[in-house]
This record gives C-alpha cells, structure tokens and sequence, in this order.
C-alpha cells in the first residue's frame, strides 16, 4: 500500500529500531568519546542470541511465551560482548590517541561478523527467525505487521525508562557527572569504570531489543545485518546529536521517516522516476545526513559544546 | 602539639618519562591551613592530583588520617575524608547549581544531613541559594569558585584540598574567596591550599612549603615565609 499514513506507520517503525540502537552510539560517546563501531555487531548478536533461546525452547512453544525468554536471552548476549569489548579492548586504550580505539572497534566489528559466520550453526546465510503468528492488524487504513507491533510496544517503553533513568536514578546523575567531566566525577566518590561499563551495557539491551524488532520485522536474523542497521543508527545518532539520548531516537524517528517517504514518493517527481524503491533507502539516509551535516553540523538536538577546561 | 593529619613522604609523581614530583614530604596538621606555593610547573596541582587519586605515584607514601593513600582508586578517597576542589573549577556545567551540590554528597546516605548541608552552602555562599536551579555553567567564574568549594564541602571532608581558588577572579571576588577559607578554617576545616597569590596565601596559612621544579625548596610558618626575603623576591613581586 502506498497511502501516506501507512508511509508514515513504515517510517515509525523503521525509525523506532534506528533509534533503539542508535542509543548505544550515542551513550558511549556521550560517556568516552568512543563511536564505536563494533555495536552493529552487538545488534546482530542480540539477534542470534534471541533466536538461540527460541531454538532451545521445545518445539511449538507460543512465541508470546518465547518473546520474553528471547528477550532476555539477546539481552544477555549483547550484554556479555558489549562489556568484553569495552573491558579488554576499549578500555586497555582509553588513554591512547583516539584513532586506536576506533581502529579496534572496526576490528572488532570484522571479528564478530566472521565469528558468527563460521562458528554459529547455519550462518553463513540468514537464519529465519520465528513470527508473531497472527495479524496483520488493520488501524484505519493502516497494516501493522505482527512484529511491528512488538516494536510499537517495546520502543516507547525503553525510552521512557531510559529518560527516568538517567535523570532521577543516583546511577543516571553519575552518568551526566561522568560524561560531563570524568576525572571529577571520581572526585565525587563516582566509580567512572562502572558507569562507562553500565552506557555499555544499556547501549547492548537497547540493540538487543533492537534486533528481535528488526528479526520480527523481516523474518531473518543475519552474520552482516549490523553492517548496514549499525551505519544507519549511527546517521540517526550523529542526526539527533551525538551524546543526546533524545537525540538518538528522533534522529531515528527523522531517519526511519525520511527513508520510507523517499523510498515511497521520490519516484513520483518527473525525471527522478529511476530513484524510488528499496535500493536507494540508504542514498536518501545518507542525503539527509549530509544535509544535517552542512547546515546544523551539531545535529537537531546537539548543543554546541565548549571544549573542556 | 598539633597532630598530623596527612603525612607525605618522598613523594614521586612522573608522566610518562618526565618527573613532575621529585620527592616531596610535608605535612598538614589538624585544624590548620597548609599552603603550598610556587610558580606554573612546580608541580602543586599534580601534587594535589596525586593526593586524590587522579595521578598514581611512582614512590614515596601518603598516609591520611593513619591509612596509606597509594593504592587506593580516586573514587574511593572522598569517602575516607579528603575533598578536592581541583584547578579550573571542574564545576558540571549542564548541570544545576543543586545538582553540583548533590554530586559533592555522591556517596552520603544520610538525606536529612545533605538537605542541611546544601542549606549550609547557601548560606556560605548567599549567591548560589538564589540560583539554586540554574546551570552552572551560566554561573561567574567567581560563582563557580563559590560552587566548587560549596561541592567540595559537601562530603564533610577531614581534609579540603583547594587548588587555585583565586585563579582568574577580580580582586573583590578573590577577597571573598579568601575571607571564605578564613572563616572555614575558624569552623575547623583543615585545608590544604595551592596558590600562586602567595601574599594572600601565606597571611592566613599556619604552615606554607614553597615548591620550586618538582621539590620544596623552603618551609616555615605563613608569617615566617611572609618576610622571607628570597620568598619576597621570587613570589610576592618585590625586588
């Protein structure tokens, strides 16, 4: 269907997991200036970890029962890897130039695709992932898909706590004190290796929940789907303004919207007919970034920063 | 007799190759304002980083109140009793002037004494109590001053290390600032006070200790280095 509504129900939930885990990015830059760029593949893990739990359980399980036990199983997955990449590779390096940790990361990012691919069952090529056996749900003149719904549900509520989290928990004003100025923070009896560890691992269940959305959404979990899911959360999180919570997921929102309308209605302009459909999804992403980029280089929510004293 | 507070011996402090600290030892006496004074690069501050945990010495001991400070992680040493006020302020600019207070109290369970507390600031500093909600960052570099030591002060420390308190202010502003470690120092506060004001410093220090490239060159009472004549011309501007 091509109605603008449903477009715009497309470019929610498409921005609602852009967003999800474009939150990773942007805490750990928020916290130690890192990008990292293994979190992709923290996503992609979550997904293998998630379908793990769902091929362990007895055959015919209700995938309503099972969406729980996924959650947490992906959850745990990213976790574990999120937290071994930040204790033995980015935190041997925090005080090193800044390339090395990003060069690590990069490696990282290889070595958990290959790892995935020749290590777990069957990866080589996507591994299908279990469907929400009902819907699809019609809403005045809009489809929802049944994993969709998982992402309608999920997404909003992994926000607000995040949002109360950080503001009103003594671990989220910890973790403002630690992005703000670490070596004070520890001056404040703040144990900063613990909170940079916590941006980690709340980073890897957001990715996490991430990756069940996107394995509900297309019906397969693969070794290199955090390549492209972790480029475009990235742009949504460098959009919304890296280091801004709020900022991640509206720049997932714009993102996922952006994509979906472009993808829709570029090929109705005269002349551009050639430029619609799915394959060019990323030119448009990527357009909109150069755009942010050119004209509001702080991104939609980012502040310009004075650089520390 | 007045009893040691912190005791430092043989201090050594390097970055990397370089050795910033060359084998201090001095000593803050309950009660008393200690000052430490010398010119950019004579290693007062990263003293007072190594004092807090910021930097790790290669050798020599800090005993604190009868425990040895070397090997314990800085976020563990406010809670033992030593606050540090660092050089620059360091206040969280995105964050409130209450908030900035709170952070001070990190690791205080007891509420109802860090209401009082944040009371207590505001009546130390009348200014900030008005800007309670305000972003730090928005605040004077004198305001800041103000909230750094207003924060500092909020772990009820033994020890409150000031590192360049008068550091870029205006002389009124600095005056208050001053007049301010007189009156903690009368509510017996012990503070360990870096400075490149020395006049100002060494007036209202019981024990001063001059620092020169790394080493104390000279020590004696704040009256005693007031009238010394090579401390005159190196550091109060006289010929």
């Amino acid at each position: 269907m091509h109605t603008l509504p449903q477009q715009l129900a497309n470019g929610l939930f498409l921005g609602s997991t852009y967003g999800l885990i474009a939150i990773g990015y942007t805490m750990v830059y928020g916290i130690v200036q890192l990008i990292n760029f293994a979190h992709g593949e923290i996503f992609m893990t979550g997904g293998f970890g998630a379908l793990t739990v769902y091929l362990v359980l007895p055959h015919g399980t209700s995938l309503w029962l099972a969406l729980p036990l996924m959650l947490i199983g992906g959850a745990a997955t990213s976790v574990l890897i999120a937290l071994g990449a930040e204790r033995f590779a980015y935190r041997p390096l925090r005080t090193a130039p800044r390339l090395a940790p990003l060069i690590a990361a990069i490696g990282l990012s290889l070595a958990l695709q290959q790892a995935v691919h020749n290590l777990y069952p069957k990866a080589t090529s996507p591994r299908v992932f279990p469907q929400i056996p009902s819907g699809p749900w019609h809403l005045a003149n809009i489809d929802i898909q049944s994993g969709d719904l998982f992402t309608l549900i999920a997404a909003p509520i992994c926000m607000v706590v995040l949002a109360l989290f950080v503001r009103k928990s003594r671990t989220g004003r910890a973790m403002q004190a630690t992005a703000q100025d670490p070596d004070t923070a520890q001056l404040m009896g703040i144990d900063t290796n613990r909170i940079i560890a916590t941006a980690f691992a709340i980073g890897a269940v957001f990715a996490a929940v991430a990756a069940i959305c996107y394995g509900l959404r297309y019906g397969q979990v693969s070794y290199d789907m955090g390549f492209e899911a972790g480029l475009k959360a990235f742009t949504a999180a460098v959009l919304g303004g890296i280091g801004n919570i709020y900022g991640a997921m509206l720049g997932g929102l714009v993102l996922g919207l952006a994509e979906a309308l472009a993808t829709a209605y570029i090929s109705d302009i005269p002349g551009m007919q050639q430029l619609g459909g799915q394959a060019w999804a990323p030119v448009w992403a990527f357009v909109l970034l150069i755009l942010v980029l050119l004209l509001r280089p702080q991104g939609l929510l980012g502040e310009r920063v004075a650089d520390r004293a | 007799m007045s009893t040691a507070l912190l005791e430092v011996t043989d201090l050594r402090v390097a970055y990397g190759k370089i050795e910033a600290v060359k084998g201090i030892s001095f000593t803050v006496n309950q009660g008393e304002v200690t000052t430490l004074i010398g010119t950019n690069g004579a290693g007062k501050t990263t003293t007072l980083r190594t004092l807090s945990g910021l930097l790790k010495p290669t050798a020599g001991t800090i005993l604190f109140d009868g425990q040895a400070l070397n090997t314990v992680p800085a976020h563990k040493i406010v809670a033992l009793g030593l606050a540090h006020s660092p050089e620059g302020r360091h206040i969280f600019p995105r964050m409130t002037i209450e908030e900035n207070l709170l952070l001070g109290a990190f690791l205080r369970k007891d509420a109802p004494g860090i209401t009082e507390d944040v009371e207590r600031a505001y009546a130390l500093f009348p200014i900030l109590g008005e800007r309670r909600k305000q972003a730090a960052g928005t605040l004077s570099g004198g305001e800041q001053q103000m909230l750094a030591m207003g924060r500092a002060l909020m772990s009820r420390p033994k020890l409150l290390m000031l590192d360049e308190p008068s550091m870029g202010l205006s002389p009124i502003m600095m005056q208050k600032i001053m007049a301010t470690i007189v009156e903690l120092k009368a509510n017996g506060t012990t503070i360990l006070l870096v400075e490149q004001n020395a006049q100002a410093a060494l007036s209202l220090s019981d024990q001063g200790y001059v620092m020169q490239t790394g080493q104390i060159v000279l020590t004696g009472t704040g009256a005693e280095l007031l009238t010394d004549e090579s401390v005159r011309k190196s550091y109060l501007g006289e010929d």
